[in-house]
Order: structure tokens, then C-alpha cells, then sequence
């Protein structure tokens, strides 16, 4: 177990050395850059001011010498500048990663306390009206676009109560603080939950023609004892599989919600780096994510073991 | 009847009184206005960009040597007020503009305002000092300014080469504020210094920007809000439900299109909503230097072609105006009259006719409905270029050329344009200030940065110089028309038509006023009050 862990450890920093050259070069591949940006903003460009602009940010440089320059102040905790608000690149990162980071949470809190519940009650009265009824709900949740259902909650919002929940970072009420977070989680949160939801009643179904699950009930266990406690418990593990994959792409992939509810997070802000060809940015936030994948990924199989005792990794 | 009539005069004196008092109702100081941003600038210095996303924000912490006066709605050499400058005089051969400079000002960090900064700012402008803007979009502004020399502490020249009267209209554009000496263009980008009414709080990109009361303004009693917090929304949809739902005391101004200003009334109808022009043309950039369009015949073919009415009924629904370089009446001070303007090829009312004789101008150079000329129509990936360049595209069948739409990231869009790496371009020109000179030199002067087509004409280019030399403004109009029709007639850039865009605030919210001829400069807000 030991050795796997250490191979998994550095089978992680292979990966994220390869994503870091992978997102280093492909910026540079992209037409444009920061520079070019700035004086299509402005209309004009004077190659001068350009040449001296393309200095001042290091970008006359060749690519590798500028790789390395990244790589090292990476290890030294150094992220370097924004071109773009000219602040250290920590100081813009780090206060938008709680806010995409409790939203994440908050969707994925909403996904499986939703998603699982519903699945073993689709499951267990397989084929019924219920059953129907709750795939119908999954499948219009897996249909509906997140930006869609957030503009409709927030149309509905303001016709019902006549206010709506925007981002607002000194919330004045709890109510307010509640529905800037909760409302958004919701939005996004209905995908996962339909998504943990299909995969928690395939799973469940799966579990429930074993022959163990007989053997139980020939055993006089209770209904509940038998899909909570004998069923759920070995259905489960595709459902982690999901949720830690949903976990990975919320950090990153919460762009639409963030946008629609001008939530200042992580995504919303790698995409206007993005936009800007903010290298600093773009790349230090890509990074961060990989390292969140990676990391999510890891210990979504290190609790393969810990729930199921059937796994064992070896030497 | 006479007892009606008598009752009704007295129900039209008594809303005209009480009009009269809402007008004359005395300000409210504090509040802080809110309004929602439309995007995250670049930087907050204004000298350093060329959009009012950073006009708007950033106007207030400044003031400038002269400026438009905040409450006429038409920019002109009339409506230009003192500032920082206490008065002005031209010198006898119209070659030096002096400023006498309001005494006391300090700049917010409690430093002394002095004919020094006003040199400091101008020579950086005019690229002649030791610190650097990173960009200057407005460089060409000031060719004709030889030196700026302060005499004394509170006073300062601009020495020119010939006279220019529109100099003063260039100094009070939003564009033109005075930069503190002492502050390097680096920290203005990140956190600005001025004189104005409001001193500069927080810029969190594509967050918020936020300014609060200076409360030692040189003007006592102004300004009357505590602050104004622009909340940065790039969600069009989400901004406007925040204005509906009351969270905004204001929209961004001239951003709201027509079909959105008729959701906005519907569903507040009590916000206060205004349709005025922006002065910024839609218009067609063409490579004339390469073929198919080095032949002046294939060029006017596409002039004659357009149908600049279904421009602005399918894009506004008849809300924008058609008119040549210059903005059009009535919000324009330099269009040329609309029986001169229908003389040119292409501003007939009779379309058909038009587009017959495009047709025989496209035959004699080849081409016919057996034989068609495809090209791609080059435009940024943004709705309001995306969007008349198909319809452009459309319009241009009529006449036998294919045209492809071909979209193009903003990142790459001006680089492309600079290559002339295109055949035919839809571009939009945004106008600072509502003069020929900072149109026509911008824009089609031999040799200007932004004069993107290359278009280069010295006998048009003698006609600019005597233009702007002119001191008598009839005849100065005269020249300007005869210029604005000698472009069009040689399809320098043909322009389509001068677009119009809505504003709209809470009724509460008192002193807006929209400018009718530049979207630059109207935005000091010292005078905006709230009643509640």
C-alpha cells in the first residue's frame, strides 16, 4: 500500500509538470497575446511602445527561458504579476478561491444529498409511477442548460419577490447570505444531482439482483436494512467515482453559473484571463486546478479502499 | 367649454409649476450611487485606453483644464466651461491658448495642484517627457502643439503651429483629464490621483470599482453623493434584472440596446429612459491597395448597393441616423445638410435605382450574375459587429458579391486589420469629441495610426489642415462638408449609419444628463443627487 501511494504521489508530479507545459505552450500557441490585446483595445498600435511594452512583461524573452523563470517562482511560491490589474497573481487568486470553492461544495453538498436519496427510491420502486416520475426530473436535469435555469431563477426571482440573488461580498442578512450561495449552488447543482442520481439507481439495481441481497432477505432482514445498509453500501462506489470527477470539474467548470450570477470565483476569472491573455494568471490558475483534479482523484481511490474492503492495493 | 378650457389651462400651469419645482428642488446630499459596469477595464487611466468602460468610472476623480458643461446635452465650443483653469485666452494670431489656473487645488493625496502637473500630463501626451504612458491612443491629438510652458505657478501656453480653435473642444473631452507630476503612469493605473469630486477606493478587476467623496473639493458643496459603487456585471441579462429589481440606482450608460430599453419599460416602467446617439459609425473598411477592391469601380458598386434604412430598422427599429463621417443632426454640430448628403452615390432614397447601377459598374468590371465575386467579410466576434456584417453580406448578393462572413477574436482582430490581411472589414469608430479634426486626422489622415484602410488623398489632406485653421465656424462648416462628401464619394471608409443606445435610472436619481454627441464626456457626476 505504502509503495502504491508513493508511485501514486509521483505519478502526480509527472502529471503536473506535463499540464504545466502542456497549458505554458499551448498560450503561446493562441494568436495574440496581453500586448496585442491592449493595443486593440486603444485602436492603434505604435511598434515602439509595443517593443518597450513586450519587454517590460518579459515577453521578448524566448519561451523557454520564460518557462523556467514561471516554473521557478512556482516553487518558490512566486506567481508573478497580472499584466492586466498589475497585482501579484497570488493576491488576485487567492481571495476567489473560497468563494468558487464553497459554492463547489455547496453543489456537490446539494448533488448527494439529493441525487442519492432519490436514486435508491428510483431504484427500489423500479418500474412504479415514482420511478418514472424521478427519471423524468434526472433526465431534465442532466438537459437543462445551468446558465438557462440560473436565468430563469433569477427572472423568477425578481417578478416573485422582487430582488434577486447576486453576488454581494458583505451579505447584510443571513437570508441574503444564504441565497447568494445557496441559490447558485442549487442551479448548478441540480446537473450533478441528476447525474448521481441515474448512476446511484443503475448501481442500485445492479446491487440488488445479487444473490447476497437475496441471501439477506431469505434471512428475514428488514427492506431498509437490506437497500441502506446491504445494497447502498457496495452501490456506492460509482457514485464517489462521480461525485470526485464532479468535484475536479466544478472548480474550473463553474463559469456559466458564476457568470449568470456575477459570482467573482475562480472560473469566471480564468476566463477573462484568458480573454486578456493573462499568462500569469491563466497559467498559475490552471495549474491549481490540475493539482485539484489530481489531488480529488487520489483520494477518490484511496476511499475505494476504505469503504470497500474487497480492494486492496498491493505491491 | 370656457369653464373646460379654463380648467384645463389651470392643469397645464399647475404641472408646469410643478415641474418647475421638481427642477428647482433643492439637491440631497449622500447616498451612494449604484450602477452596474458592463465590463472589467484594462486599467483605471484614462489617458492609457480608448473605451468609456473607462471614462465612466474613472471621469470623476479628475478634473480637466476646460470641460463640456455637465448638464447641456449637446457638446460645442459654447458649452465648454472653466475647470481647473479660471479662463482662457487665444493670443492674436490664434497660436497660443492660455490658461490662468485655479489657485488652492489639491489632488487627493493632499499635494498642491500647479501649472507643473498640467505640463506633466501634456508632455507625456505629446510622448516628450521621461515617464511613459504604456499606451497613448491620443498622441495624434496634440501634432499641433509645439510645447505647453507654464509661466508662474498658475499659468501655462500652449504654443501651436497654426491655429487650431478645435484645441479647446480636445481639452474638454472626458479624455483629457490633468495627471498629478508626482504620481508615476504606473500607480494611475492601479490606483489614481485627481482634483475631482470623487477620490478613488478599490478597482477589483471584474468585480467592482468604487469612489467616495472628496470632501475637499475645490467646488464647496459638490459633490452631493457620498460615493458610487459600479458593480461589474458582463451578463447583459443579469445586469438588467439587477437594474429591474432595484438593485442598481442606474443602468451603465449607453449600453442598453432598443429591444432590451422596451423590457426595461415594461417592467419598470418608473425608471426615467433615454434613446440618444452615441456617435460611434458602423462602417466598412476596405483593402483598396489589393485586388478586387483597388478597382474604384467595384468599390462604388458596394457603396451603391447598401440599403442603409434596413441597417436601422432591423438593428434599432428606426432608432439610429444615417449621415456621412460627421454624426448626424440634430445631435451633431458638423453634418452636412441631408439634400447635400442624398447627392452622394449610394444615400439615394431610391434603392432599386442604386443597386441597377452597382450592377453596371459590376459588369464593366467583370463580373454579372454568371459570374460572382466571393470575398470575406472580416468583423470582430462581437454581436454588434457580427451582426450588420451579415446583413451586410446579404445586401452585397444583390450586386453579385458572396460574401463570407469571417469572425475574428478581438485579440487578433486589429493585427489582421494593420496587415491589411482582409479585402472587406466591418468596424465601428467611436468619436471622443463631436470636431472634424479628431475624426478626419484620426481617421483619414496619410500615415495615421487608425486610419486602418490606408486611405491617402493630399489634395483632402490640405483641405483638413485648412479646415482646422479655420477660425470662422460657417465657413469651417462648408469645408467639412465638402470634405465629408469628397470621402464618401471615394469610398474612403463608407459609413452605414451613426447608432443610437438607451440609458435609464431610478426616478430618484436626479442631474443625469446624457450628452447627444459624444458618449465620452459626460460623466463628472459632482451634481448627481438622490431624492430618498
Amino acid at each position: 500500500m505504502f509503495a502504491y501511494i508513493v508511485r501514486r504521489l509521483v505519478l502526480m508530479l509527472v502529471t503536473l509538470f506535463g499540464i504545466s507545459v502542456i497549458i505554458f505552450v499551448l498560450l503561446r500557441v493562441v494568436p495574440g497575446n496581453i500586448v496585442d490585446i491592449l493595443f486593440d483595445a486603444a485602436g492603434f498600435v505604435d511598434q515602439a511602445d509595443k517593443a518597450n511594452l513586450e519587454k517590460e512583461l518579459g515577453l521578448d524573452q524566448p519561451i523557454f527561458v520564460q518557462y523556467v523563470k514561471w516554473i521557478g517562482g512556482l516553487l518558490h511560491g512566486d506567481l508573478g504579476y497580472s499584466y492586466v490589474s498589475e497585482k501579484p497573481a497570488l493576491q488576485e487568486i487567492l481571495p476567489r478561491i473560497p468563494i468558487t470553492a464553497r459554492l463547489a461544495a455547496l453543489a456537490l453538498l446539494f448533488s448527494a444529498a439529493i441525487g442519492i436519496p432519490l436514486g435508491v427510491i428510483s431504484a427500489v420502486k423500479q418500474g412504479t409511477r415514482l420511478d418514472y416520475a424521478l427519471r423524468v426530473v434526472s433526465l431534465s436535469g442532466l438537459s437543462l442548460p445551468s446558465f438557462w435555469l440560473g436565468l430563469l431563477i433569477l427572472m423568477a426571482s425578481v417578478a416573485m419577490f422582487g430582488t434577486m440573488p447576486i453576488f454581494n461580498p458583505n451579505p447584510a442578512t443571513w437570508t441574503e447570505a444564504f441565497a447568494i450561495y445557496c441559490v447558485p449552488a442549487m442551479a448548478v447543482g441540480f446537473r450533478s444531482a441528476a447525474l448521481t442520481m441515474r448512476i446511484t439507481r443503475s448501481s442500485m439495481l445492479e446491487i440488488l439482483r445479487q444473490d447476497y441481497i437475496r441471501t439477506a432477505r431469505a434471512k428475514g432482514a428488514s427492506e431498509s436494512s437490506v437497500n441502506y445498509h446491504h445494497a447502498l453500501k457496495n452501490a456506492v462506489l460509482p457514485v464517489i467515482t462521480v461525485i470526485g470527477i464532479e468535484a475536479a470539474f466544478l472548480i474550473g467548470g463553474l463559469i456559466v453559473t458564476e457568470t449568470v450570477f456575477n459570482i467573482p470565483g475562480v472560473a469566471r476569472f480564468l476566463v477573462e484571463a484568458i480573454r486578456w491573455r493573462d499568462y500569469p494568471i491563466v497559467q498559475n490558475l490552471v495549474m491549481l486546478i490540475a493539482l485539484v483534479v489530481v489531488v480529488t482523484n487520489f483520494t477518490v481511490d484511496m476511499l475505494y479502499a476504505a469503504i470497500d474492503p474487497r480492494i486492496r492495493y498491493t505491491d | 367649454m370656457r369653464s373646460v378650457r379654463a380648467l384645463a389651462a389651470v392643469a397645464l400651469s399647475l404641472l408646469a409649476a410643478s415641474n418647475v419645482a421638481a427642477l428647482a428642488a433643492e439637491p440631497k446630499n449622500g447616498g451612494i450611487l449604484k450602477v452596474y459596469h458592463r465590463d472589467s477595464p484594462a486599467s483605471a487611466s484614462i489617458h492609457e485606453e480608448a473605451t468609456y468602460s473607462v471614462n465612466i468610472p474613472f471621469m470623476p476623480i479628475f478634473n480637466n483644464l476646460v470641460i463640456y458643461k455637465q448638464d447641456v446635452p449637446q457638446n460645442s465650443m459654447e458649452s465648454i466651461v472653466p475647470d481647473l483653469a479660471e479662463s482662457w485666452a487665444w493670443s492674436g494670431d490664434r497660436k497660443t491658448l492660455s490658461f490662468k489656473l485655479r489657485q488652492g487645488v489639491k489632488w487627493h493625496d493632499g499635494k498642491p495642484f500647479t501649472s507643473a502637473d498640467v505640463k506633466c500630463t501634456f508632455d507625456m501626451l505629446m510622448g516628450k517627457s521621461q515617464q511613459k504612458f504604456r499606451k497613448n491612443p491620443r498622441k495624434s491629438w496634440y501634432s499641433e502643439v509645439v510645447d505647453v510652458t507654464p509661466k508662474g505657478d498658475f499659468e501655462v501656453a500652449f504654443n501651436l503651429t497654426r491655429p487650431q480653435p478645435s484645441m479647446l473642444a480636445l481639452l474638454a473631452s472626458g479624455y483629457t483629464p490633468v495627471y498629478p507630476c508626482h504620481v508615476s503612469p504606473g500607480d494611475m493605473r492601479t490606483k489614481p490621483v485627481g482634483t475631482g469630486p470623487f477620490k478613488f477606493v478599490e478597482f477589483k478587476a471584474n468585480e467592482s470599482i468604487k469612489i467616495t467623496r472628496n470632501p475637499d473639493y475645490w467646488k464647496k458643496g459638490l459633490p452631493h453623493l457620498d460615493g458610487i459603487e459600479y458593480t461589474i456585471i458582463t451578463n447583459r441579462s443579469t445586469a438588467i434584472l439587477g437594474f429591474i429589481s432595484g438593485q442598481f440606482d442606474m443602468t451603465f450608460p449607453t449600453e442598453v440596446s432598443i429591444p432590451l430599453l422596451k423590457d426595461v419599460k415594461k417592467q419598470a416602467p418608473k425608471a426615467v429612459c433615454v434613446v440618444e446617439p452615441v456617435n460611434v459609425s458602423t462602417n466598412i473598411i476596405v483593402n483598396s491597395s489589393s485586388p478586387p477592391f483597388d478597382n474604384i469601380d467595384i468599390r462604388r458598386a458596394m457603396a451603391l448597393a447598401l440599403d442603409r434604412k434596413a441597417f436601422v430598422s432591423i438593428l434599432f427599429e428606426g432608432q439610429a441616423d444615417i449621415g456621412g463621417t460627421m454624426l448626424p443632426a440634430p445631435g451633431g454640430l458638423w453634418a452636412m445638410p441631408k439634400e447635400m448628403l442624398e447627392t452622394i452615390p449610394g444615400y439615394g432614397p431610391d434603392i432599386n435605382a442604386n443597386r441597377e447601377e452597382a450592377r453596371k459598374l459590376m459588369a464593366k468590371a467583370g463580373y454579372g450574375p454568371g459570374k460572382h465575386l466571393a470575398v470575406k467579410v472580416a468583423t470582430r466576434n462581437i454581436p454588434i459587429y457580427r451582426d450588420p456584417a451579415i446583413i451586410l453580406i446579404d445586401q452585397l448578393k444583390s450586386i453579385h458579391i458572396d460574401g463570407e462572413l469571417d469572425v475574428v477574436e478581438t485579440a487578433n482582430w486589429f493585427s489582421k486589420v494593420a496587415r491589411k490581411d482582409y479585402a472587406l472589414g466591418l468596424n465601428l469608430t467611436g468619436n471622443a469629441v463631436d470636431d472634424p479634426d479628431q475624426s478626419f486626422f484620426e481617421n483619414y489622415s496619410c500615415g495615421s495610426e487608425r486610419n486602418y484602410t490606408n486611405y491617402c488623398n493630399k489634395d483632402i489632406e490640405k483641405m483638413f489642415d485648412e479646415q482646422s485653421a479655420e477660425t470662422d465656424v460657417a465657413k469651417r462648416k462648408k469645408l467639412v462638408w465638402e470634405i465629408d462628401k469628397k470621402l464618401q464619394e471615394d469610398v474612403a471608409r463608407p459609413i452605414i449609419y451613426h447608432g443610437r443606445m438607451g440609458s435609464c435610472w431610478q426616478p430618484y436619481v436626479k442631474g443625469i444628463t446624457i450628452m447627444v454627441n459624444s458618449s465620452y464626456n459626460g460623466y463628472r457626476y459632482e451634481d448627481v443627487w438622490m431624492d430618498k
